[in-house]
């Protein structure tokens, strides 16, 4: 029960990882129909900005309390800026010219942009783990029992209060305002959309700049959550990101974030209680499974096969 | 080439792009190629600032978004050359260029055994010639998933991994070695260990690509593509973690290296060199691996170029075109893919028994995603379902990053840390955007058709429908 209720607290804090992941992929996936193989790829790069905005901060102004806490927030709105610009600019060459070519190129494009990415940064920052001195390790112990302590660090409250809040203006936005109203357009029918007046092109950049913002998010807790960071840590989150938005039902916001839990939860509790060296083979058997004999997902529209 | 009219060049506007672009590669460099994370010699980490790297690379940025946007401008109002002429030229290239391409590959080691001399030679023959056929007749394997049956496959390394885990795990094993020890004599597993798992280990594979094939048979595209990612990975994983069975992480070692038909390239008096009079030295063994992947390439293309013509091939055609289609024609559509699987997949385990035997040593490393994405890109950047194609895009991707291991004089510019072998990976990740971005459907994307009413009409890609399978 202890272990349990431990590991709960652990899987929701990596599921919330996973599911502002996710978003980017199913958004991505809703609007124009393609796997973005680069998004795990962006939200390393995000956690790379944020670590040297952190270490620029702490350098110039030490290592405190309060310090550190501030460097994280201004570490935290500066990956989001410039991951989006990541994104948005990967959109325009790399994407944008293949929208309407045959379905395979702009999957080659995006797996190019991914190896791209990924050694960038290996020749940028070299290849080796970056870790941050530990920070807020400060915990709250919830209850004690049979000598096992259940606690919840302050981390993980972060990390969830963040992604919570963060959930809550990006559902807004889609919801309520006509940002959000344009791209649900072009989600339904891009054509229809362009007919009545709404910028396709700009709206799907801005979906690319959303989903990039959340991922820089996540990319930031990540690397509190961890402390480390290296240049192919975008692959493996990547992967089981978009095992939660297929889990949820690949085009559905609440299935990203439903995914992204679940996805969480059961690797932590499949490291728990059976083996920690299988929890990928896990992850990777789940998308397999859920591809094979689910494929509209959880919360997702069953797909009509059209001739 | 004809124009309508001069172009007119902006080079306000052109300025302007140019700027655009300049602030835009600032935001993304500012922080990321303008400082350096570092460790010191106390484990500590730092940052240290690389301003000039930053400025040079964004007035690269700078120039390079006027010359592109210079370049489209005086393109404008240009007439484009009528599609039928390429087409035309890439039908004879196909037609001419692969026997061309053969016997050039034939006779290669001889060209760099005169040109290079015994001792560079081996250089030559086993980091460009044999890797590269490696790649080719991968790339013709998974062609007839990809390029003839549309069944796009991102996991193919796992039926390489599997005909090279076969080889190896075979050939070390100790009790087949002393079975056959007392039962032949001494040395034979040893000798012929290579000529007699090569077969089990496509067999073997071909296994696995319908056992993989099996659950998959349902999807189609981009979902298709992630979930034989995920068999692929599934597969490395274990390789990984099953110690007891692939010994993990440490790989493989000692596997025996092929034979000239049960005569091994030693210095022995049994040896190849002593049995034929030659003074001893290792080129012959490269010479041989380089004719025995040359043959296995070749076996590849000429059945790969049979069954195009044999019923099965055509239903992997019709398959590619469209599925509704093809399945209320009567064709068996579940046997159709899992044979373009079973035999994609075999040839793929015998490009890895032969990786196995020229290595001498496997581990999970060598057959990771990456390598999934590389044979793939090959595929797609050939041009689908070309064979002349897979063949350049080879020698294009992994004879062209090969290639930067040898440029050290760089290094006279660059100073000593400048390691050109660094950039392999970050080039090909850019050759493959730069690629899709160009010519989408690949190099040679037009082909003939395998059927015709009368007249041969030639099939541009773009009159094709993507494969849907």
């Amino acid at each position: 029960m202890e272990v349990f209720v431990q590991q709960l607290i652990n899987g929701v804090t990596l599921g919330a990882v996973y599911g502002l992941i996710a978003i980017g992929y199913t958004m991505v996936f809703g609007i124009i129909g393609m796997v973005n193989f680069a998004h795990g790829d962006v939200f390393m790069i995000s956690a790379f900005i944020s670590l040297i905005v952190f270490m620029a901060i702490t350098a110039v102004a030490g290592f405190s309390g309060g310090v550190v806490f501030l460097a994280l927030l201004v570490a935290l709105v500066v990956s989001m800026v410039i991951t989006a610009l990541y994104s948005w600019t990967i959109e325009r060459i790399a994407y944008r010219k293949l929208r309407g070519s045959f379905r395979l190129a702009p999957l080659i494009s995006a797996i190019g942009m991914s190896i791209l990415l990924m050694n960038f940064v290996q020749v940028a920052q070299g290849a080796r783990n970056k870790p941050i001195p530990p920070i807020m390790r400060d915990t709250i112990n919830l209850f004690e029992r049979n000598g096992f302590q259940v606690a919840i660090s302050y981390k993980q409250v972060m990390i969830i209060a963040v992604t919570a809040i963060l959930l809550a203006i990006f559902w807004y936005v889609v919801q309520k305002t006509p940002l959000g109203r344009a791209q649900r357009a072009c989600e339904q029918d891009a054509k229809m959309a362009a007919l009545l007046g709404i910028n396709v092109d700009r709206t799907i950049a801005v979906t690319f700049v959303m989903g990039a913002a959340l991922a820089a998010v996540a990319g930031t807790m990540f690397l509190t959550y961890y402390g480390v960071v290296v240049f192919s840590d975008g692959f493996v989150p990547g992967v089981k990101a978009f095992t939660a938005a297929v889990l949820g039902g690949i085009g559905s916001l609440p299935g990203a974030v439903l995914g992204g839990m679940l996805i969480g939860l059961i690797e932590t509790f499949w490291s728990a209680y059976f083996s920690i060296d299988y929890k990928d083979v896990a992850a990777f058997s789940i998308l397999a499974i859920v591809l094979i004999f689910m494929p509209q997902g959880l919360l997702g529209k069953p797909e009509v096969e059209k001739v | 080439m004809e124009r309508t009219e001069k172009p007119v060049i902006n080079w306000g506007q052109l300025f302007k792009d140019g700027v655009f672009a300049a602030i835009v590669a600032f935001g993304l460099f500012a922080l990321m190629l303008g400082f350096k994370t570092d460790q010191t010699l106390n484990n500590e980490m730092v940052l240290v600032p690389r301003p000039m790297l930053l400025w040079s690379v964004v007035g690269l940025v700078f120039l390079a978004r006027i010359a592109i946007g210079y370049w489209q401008a005086s393109r404008e109002g240009r007439i484009a050359p009528p599609k039928k002429a390429t087409a035309l030229w890439m039908l004879k290239a196909e037609k001419y260029g692969l026997p061309m391409v053969i016997g050039f590959l034939v006779a290669y080691p001889m060209f760099v055994l005169l040109t290079a001399g015994p001792q560079g030679a081996i250089k030559w023959i086993d980091n460009f010639g044999i890797q590269i056929l490696i790649y080719i007749m991968l790339g013709w394997g998974l062609n007839i998933v990809v390029g003839l049956a549309g069944l796009l496959d991102l996991g193919y390394v796992a039926f390489y991994a599997v005909g090279a885990y076969s080889y190896a795990l075979f050939a070390t094993s100790e009790p087949i070695k002393d079975f056959l020890a007392q039962l032949i004599g001494e040395g034979f597993w040893q000798a012929w260990a290579f000529w007699i798992c090569l077969p089990v280990a496509g067999i073997l594979a071909a296994f696995w690509g319908v056992m993989l094939g099996f659950p998959v048979l349902r999807l189609r595209g981009d979902y298709l593509a992630i979930v034989t990612l995920a068999f692929g990975e599934i597969i490395r994983l274990v390789l990984i973690n099953w110690v007891d069975f692939s010994n993990g992480y440490a790989g493989i070692s000692s596997i025996p290296r092929p034979s000239f038909f049960g005569v091994p390239f030693n210095a022995t008096d049994e040896g190849f060199s002593a049995k034929f009079g030659l003074e001893f030295s290792p080129i012959y063994r490269t010479i041989f691996l380089f004719y025995v992947i040359l043959a296995l390439a070749l076996l590849t293309a000429a059945v790969s170029m049979r069954l195009r013509r044999l019923p099965v091939g055509r239903a992997w055609e019709a398959l590619r075109e469209d599925e509704i289609a093809c399945r209320s024609l009567g064709i068996n559509t579940v046997n159709t893919k899992l044979t373009a699987f079973a035999i994609g997949a075999m040839f793929g385990g015998f490009a890895g028994a032969f990786f196995a035997a020229r290595q001498g040593f496997i581990s999970p490393e060598s057959f990771v995603f990456l390598e999934s994405a590389q044979i793939l890109a090959i595929v797609v950047l050939g041009g689908m379902g070309s064979l002349l194609g897979v063949v350049i895009a080879s020698i294009l991707l992994v004879g062209g990053v090969e290639l930067l291991r040898e440029l050290d004089f760089l290094k006279l510019y660059f100073g000593d840390g400048f390691d050109p072998a660094q950039y392999r990976m970050l080039i090909f990740g850019i050759c493959m955007v730069l690629m899709m971005l160009w010519k989408p459907r690949g190099l040679i994307s037009a082909r003939e058709p395998t059927v015709f009413l009368k007249e041969k009409k030639i099939v541009s890609a773009d009159h094709v429908k993507e494969g849907h399978g």
